[in-house]
C-alpha cells in the first residue's frame, strides 16, 4: 500500500446541472481510505461545500475569468494549508488556466492529468468539424458570431438545429424565432461564437474514457442515459457495451492523443450510425458510474497524475445502473459563516502528512 | 432599530439577518459602527466611538457615515426616514 | 496595544454568485510604477490623466512578432499601421526596428515620410485615396493597395499620365468560418471579383502587380482562422502564377491579432484567451504551405500589425475624483479619464488596479469618466477596493487607438510620455491648453 494521496478537486457545484466534483470525489473514497480529498468551489454556497462526509477541507478558488495570476496565488496557499499531490479540475471553463499552470504546478511536486492547449482548443465546441477531418463523425455545424448569419442556416442545416455556447448550455430550435432567442441567450451568458450544429435523432450514448497522452486508452466506460432532464442531463443511466461505441473511442485517442479524463457525447441513430455531438475535456458528473461498475476511472487519474504506478484496472460490470436523487443537506451557519468570511472551511486538522 | 439589534454578527464580521434571511460581510468600521447604531448613539457618539477604537488620520468621518446609513437603508435594515441624530 | 488603522465602513451583502473574495481584487496588486518610474512622479510631472508607453514593450513585442514569422518564413516585414497610433516617438521607435509604414490616408503618408520612411517602404491602403494623394504619392514609389474598380481604373489613367508603372497590390476579401466578413474591403475572392480585378491588371500592363493583400478583422482570437486565410491567399496566388505566370513579390496577411485586452463579450481573460504571436505564425505557415512557387521565388509575408504591437505597451494614469454611493448599492468612483482619451472602453473591459497600496473591503464599483455625459462609463462593475478623492488608478494596455481615436471634448486631451529602455522619460505629446484649441479658430471680422 502506497502512502496517502491528497487531492484537489473542483466543480463542487453538484445543483441540478451539475459540476462533476462530487462524482469525481465519491469516486476516489470508493473502497478507499488512503486518500484525502480538498475541495476546490467558487461559490460559497456550492451544494459539494457541506458534504462534510465526502470534502474534508474546502477553498474558494479565484473565477476562471479573473485570470491566472489570482489563481496560482490561491493555489499555492492552499498548497501550504493541505498538501495536496494532484488537482483534478473539472469544468471547461477553467481548464486553460490549469493547463497554463500545470508545468509550473508539476515543478512543485503537483501532478495533473490535463490535456494540452492545443487538444483543448481542437475539441472545443466550435471547432468540432476538426475532428471530422481525424475520421470521428461529427453532425454537420457552423459557427456565428452574428445573429444575422441565422437567417440563411437552414440552406446548409435544415431545422431543427441546435444552439450552443461556446462553453456550456444547448437549445433546440424548431424556426427561426427559437433560434434567434437561443442565439441571444447563448451570448448573454457565454459570450461568442455561437454554435449551430444539426439535430440528430437517435439513442444518446455517453463515453468517459481517460487518454495517456500517446495515442492508447487507459480506460473507458459506455453509458446510455436512460432518464433525461428537461436540460438534457442524465438523471439515470446504465452501464453498456457497444463495440462501435469502443471503436469511436479508440479512434479519438489515437487521433488526438489525448491525455487525461473526457467525455465523448455520442448519437446513435436509427440506421445504426453514430454521431459525435460533443468532446468534454474532464469527467462527466456521472463518472461514479465507473466506480461503481468496477472501473475507478478518477482513482486511475490520481494515481497517473501522481506518477505512481496505476493499480490494475478491471473491466466494468455491464448493467450496472446509477440513479440519481436529490437529497437535503443541513448545515447551521457556521460553514457558510466561514467560506463566506474566510474563503475556507478546514475539518480535518491541517496537513495529513 | 429592531432588525439592527436583532442582527447576528461573527467576530469575523459575517452578518445574518434573521428577518430576512440575507446575510452580509462588513469590516471593523462597519462593525464598529452598526455596534454604536445600536446604542443608539448620535453623530457626534458614533465619531467619538471610531476615533477610539481606529487610527484615523485626517478622514472625513461623518461622510462614512452617512454612506454606510444610507447602505443600510438601501438593505431595509433601517427604517426609509432614518437619519442619525446631530 | 495599537488601534487599528481606520478604512472606510462597507456592509457588503452576499449575493450568489458574487460571493467570491478570491477574485482578482485578492491578488490584485496595486501598480506603483510604469517600468520603474513611480505613478507619483509622473502625474507631479505631466499632470492627470496621462498616457504613458514602454518603449521596452514596444521593441519586445515588435521582435517577438518578427522572430515568430521569421523562424517559419524566409522573408518577412512589418508594416506598422499607422493608425493604431501615429505620433512620431511611437513610430520612430517601431521605424527604428526596421518597420515599414501601412497608412490609410494622405495625413498618415505625409506622417510616415515626416518620420523619414522612404515612399517606396510605405503601403497604401483603405478607401480614402484621391486624385490628388495618388499624384503626390505615385512618383515616390509608394506602394498602392487597391480597393475597388473605380480606383482600378483611376490608377491605370494616372500611370498613362504620369508614365509610370505603379507598383500594385490587390486587397481581397474573402470568408474565413466564424469570422465575420470584412466584405467591405477591396475585391471579394469566392465570387470571382479579385480574379477579374486581377485579370485586368495582368493583361492590361499598366501597373505592377507585386502583391496580394487580405485582413481578415480586429481581435481575431483563433488563430486557424489565419490557416484558413493564409491557403485561400495562396490559392489565388498560384491561380495567378497557372493564368498568367505572375509571381507576387508579397503576400500580405494583414493584422487583427490579439492584444491582452478583453473584449467586453469575452469570458476568459485576455492573458488565456490570447493566442501568442508564435501560434499565429505557425497557423500561418500551415496555410501557406499551400502556395505552389518555384524555389528562390518565395514572397515576403508581409504583417499589418497594430494593436497587438502597441497595446501592452500603453498605459493611462489618471485621478480619483470623488466617490459615490449609487441607488442600486454599488460604489461609484468618478476619475478624470473618461471615454473621451479612452475611447476603447466601449469595447474593452480594461484592467484597472490601483497606483498605491490599499486595504479593505471590495465592492462592486462603477467607474465613471469626467464628462457631464450619461455614456462616460470607463468600466462597467468591477470589484474593487476603497479608494479616497486624489488616489491614483492605472489602466493597462490601452496603447492602441487611443490616443488616435481620442476625442477633444469638454476638456483637454492629456500629456503623452514614453519611457526610454533607460528609464528616462520625456514627453511625446503635450497636454492640449487654450492656446492649442485658439491656434485653429478663427473669428470673422463682424463679430
Amino acid at each position: 500500500m502506497s502512502a496517502p494521496l491528497t487531492v484537489a478537486v473542483t466543480g463542487l457545484n453538484a445543483t441540478d446541472n451539475p459540476g462533476p466534483g462530487v462524482g469525481v470525489i465519491r469516486s476516489l473514497r470508493h473502497c478507499r481510505d488512503d486518500v484525502r480529498v480538498v475541495g476546490l468551489a467558487y461559490d460559497a454556497l456550492e451544494p459539494g461545500v457541506y458534504a462534510d462526509g465526502l470534502v474534508s477541507d474546502v477553498f474558494l478558488i479565484p473565477y476562471p475569468s479573473q485570470g491566472i495570476d489570482p489563481l496560482r496565488d490561491r493555489l499555492s496557499y492552499i498548497r501550504e494549508r493541505t498538501g495536496f499531490d494532484v488537482i483534478i479540475p473539472t469544468l471547461d471553463a477553467e481548464l486553460p488556466g490549469f493547463v497554463e499552470l500545470a508545468p509550473e504546478l508539476a515543478a512543485q511536486g503537483v501532478g495533473t492529468l490535463l490535456p494540452t492547449r492545443e487538444q483543448l482548443d481542437l475539441r472545443c465546441k466550435a471547432k468540432l468539424a476538426a475532428l471530422g477531418d481525424k475520421g470521428l463523425p461529427v453532425p454537420a455545424s457552423r459557427v456565428l458570431t452574428d445573429v444575422t448569419q441565422l437567417y440563411a442556416i437552414h440552406e446548409v442545416i435544415p431545422f431543427p438545429i441546435v444552439v450552443k455556447g461556446p462553453y456550456y448550455g444547448a437549445r433546440v430550435a424548431h424556426t427561426l424565432e427559437e433560434a434567434v432567442a437561443a442565439f441571444y441567450k447563448m451570448v448573454g451568458e457565454w459570450g461568442y461564437p455561437v454554435i449551430v450544429q444539426q439535430f440528430v435523432a437517435g439513442q444518446e450514448l455517453c463515453v468517459c474514457a481517460v487518454g495517456d497522452g500517446e495515442g492508447g486508452l487507459v480506460g473507458a466506460v459506455q453509458m446510455r442515459k436512460t432518464v433525461i432532464t428537461d436540460k438534457g442531463k442524465g438523471w439515470a443511466g446504465v452501464a453498456i457495451r457497444d463495440p462501435g461505441l469502443s471503436q469511436l473511442t479508440a479512434t479519438f485517442m489515437s487521433a488526438t492523443r489525448w491525455r487525461g479524463p473526457c467525455e465523448l457525447e455520442v448519437i446513435r441513430d436509427a440506421d445504426g450510425g453514430y454521431h459525435v455531438l460533443e468532446v468534454n475535456p474532464r469527467f462527466p458528473a456521472w463518472c461514479f458510474l465507473s466506480a461503481g461498475a468496477g472501473m475507478n476511472l478518477p482513482y486511475a487519474v490520481a494515481e497517473l497524475a501522481a506518477g505512481r504506478e496505476l493499480s490494475p484496472l478491471h473491466d466494468y460490470r455491464v448493467g450496472t445502473m446509477f440513479v440519481r436523487i436529490a437529497l437535503d443537506q443541513i448545515s447551521d451557519m457556521d460553514a457558510f459563516s466561514r467560506m463566506s468570511t474566510a474563503g475556507e472551511v478546514v475539518r480535518s486538522h491541517g496537513v495529513a502528512r | 432599530m429592531q432588525r439592527l439589534r436583532d442582527l447576528a454578527i461573527s467576530d469575523t464580521g459575517f452578518v445574518f439577518d434573521p428577518f430576512s434571511g440575507a446575510t452580509y460581510t462588513v469590516n471593523g468600521t462597519a462593525q464598529c459602527l452598526l455596534d454604536g447604531l445600536k446604542r443608539g448613539l448620535d453623530r457626534d457618539g458614533l465619531v467619538a466611538l471610531l476615533r477610539e477604537r481606529f487610527e484615523c488620520s485626517d478622514e472625513d468621518l461623518p461622510r462614512d457615515i452617512d454612506d454606510l446609513v444610507q447602505s443600510l437603508r438601501m438593505f431595509g435594515l433601517v427604517p426609509g426616514g432614518f437619519e442619525v441624530g446631530r | 496595544m495599537s488601534r487599528p488603522l481606520y478604512d472606510r465602513p462597507i456592509l457588503a451583502r452576499h449575493q450568489t454568485g458574487l460571493m467570491n473574495k478570491f477574485s482578482r481584487v485578492a491578488s490584485m496588486q496595486p501598480q506603483t510604477h510604469v517600468d520603474g518610474v513611480p505613478v507619483q512622479t509622473l502625474i507631479e510631472a505631466y499632470g492627470s490623466p496621462l498616457f504613458v508607453f514602454s518603449e521596452k514593450t514596444i521593441v519586445a513585442r515588435y521582435r517577438e512578432l518578427r522572430d515568430a514569422f521569421a523562424r517559419r518564413f524566409s522573408k518577412v516585414r512589418v508594416a506598422w499601421s499607422y493608425k493604431t497610433n501615429y505620433l512620431d516617438a511611437i513610430c520612430r521607435v517601431l521605424h527604428r526596428e526596421g518597420a515599414w509604414a501601412e497608412v490609410v490616408s494622405e495625413f498618415e503618408w505625409e506622417k510616415a515620410r515626416h518620420n523619414g520612411v522612404p515612399g517606396e517602404r510605405i503601403h497604401l491602403n483603405g478607401p480614402l485615396k484621391t486624385e490628388a494623394t495618388l499624384r503626390r504619392v505615385l512618383p515616390e514609389g509608394t506602394l498602392i493597395h487597391i480597393d475597388n474598380f473605380d480606383e482600378l481604373a483611376l490608377l491605370e489613367r494616372l500611370a498613362d499620365e504620369l508614365h509610370l508603372t505603379p507598383k500594385v497590390a490587390l486587397r481581397v476579401n474573402l470568408a474565413v468560418e466564424s469570422i465575420p466578413a470584412w466584405s467591405r474591403f477591396g475585391f471579394n475572392l469566392e465570387s470571382g471579383q479579385a480574379m477579374t480585378a486581377a485579370n485586368r491588371i495582368l493583361t492590361g500592363k499598366r501597373l505592377d502587380l507585386v502583391g496580394l493583400h487580405c485582413h481578415l478583422g480586429t481581435f481575431i482570437l483563433d488563430p486557424a482562422s489565419y490557416r484558413e486565410q493564409a491557403s485561400k491567399l495562396a490559392g489565388l496566388a498560384n491561380e495567378l502564377r497557372r493564368a498568367h505566370g505572375a509571381i507576387m513579390s508579397f503576400l500580405d496577411i494583414g493584422g487583427g491579432f490579439a492584444s491582452r485586452s478583453k473584449l467586453k463579450a469575452q469570458y476568459l481573460p485576455g492573458e488565456q484567451a490570447s493566442p501568442s504571436f508564435d501560434r499565429y505564425a505557425a497557423a500561418c505557415a500551415e496555410g501557406m504551405a499551400a502556395l505552389d512557387y518555384p524555389a528562390g521565388s518565395e514572397p515576403t509575408i508581409v504583417l499589418e500589425s497594430g494593436r497587438a504591437l502597441v497595446d501592452d505597451s500603453g498605459t493611462l494614469l489618471s485621478t480619483v475624483i470623488a466617490n459615490k454611493r449609487m441607488p442600486d448599492g454599488q460604489r461609484g468612483l468618478v476619475v478624470d479619464a473618461g471615454v473621451n482619451v479612452l475611447f476603447t472602453s466601449f469595447w474593452y473591459d480594461h484592467d484597472v488596479v490601483p497606483a498605491q497600496p490599499f486595504g479593505g473591503i471590495s465592492e462592486p464599483t462603477v467607474m465613471y469618466g469626467p464628462l457631464c455625459m450619461n455614456i462616460d462609463v470607463v468600466r462597467d462593475t468591477i470589484q474593487f477596493p476603497p479608494m479616497r478623492a486624489g488616489d491614483q488608478v492605472v489602466f493597462r494596455n490601452v496603447g492602441a487607438y487611443n490616443v488616435t481615436q481620442w476625442m477633444q471634448f469638454i476638456t483637454y486631451r492629456p500629456a503623452v510620455v514614453i519611457i526610454g529602455a533607460d528609464g528616462r522619460h520625456g514627453i511625446i505629446r503635450k497636454r492640449e491648453q487654450l492656446e492649442t484649441l485658439l491656434a485653429s479658430e478663427e473669428v470673422p471680422s463682424w463679430l
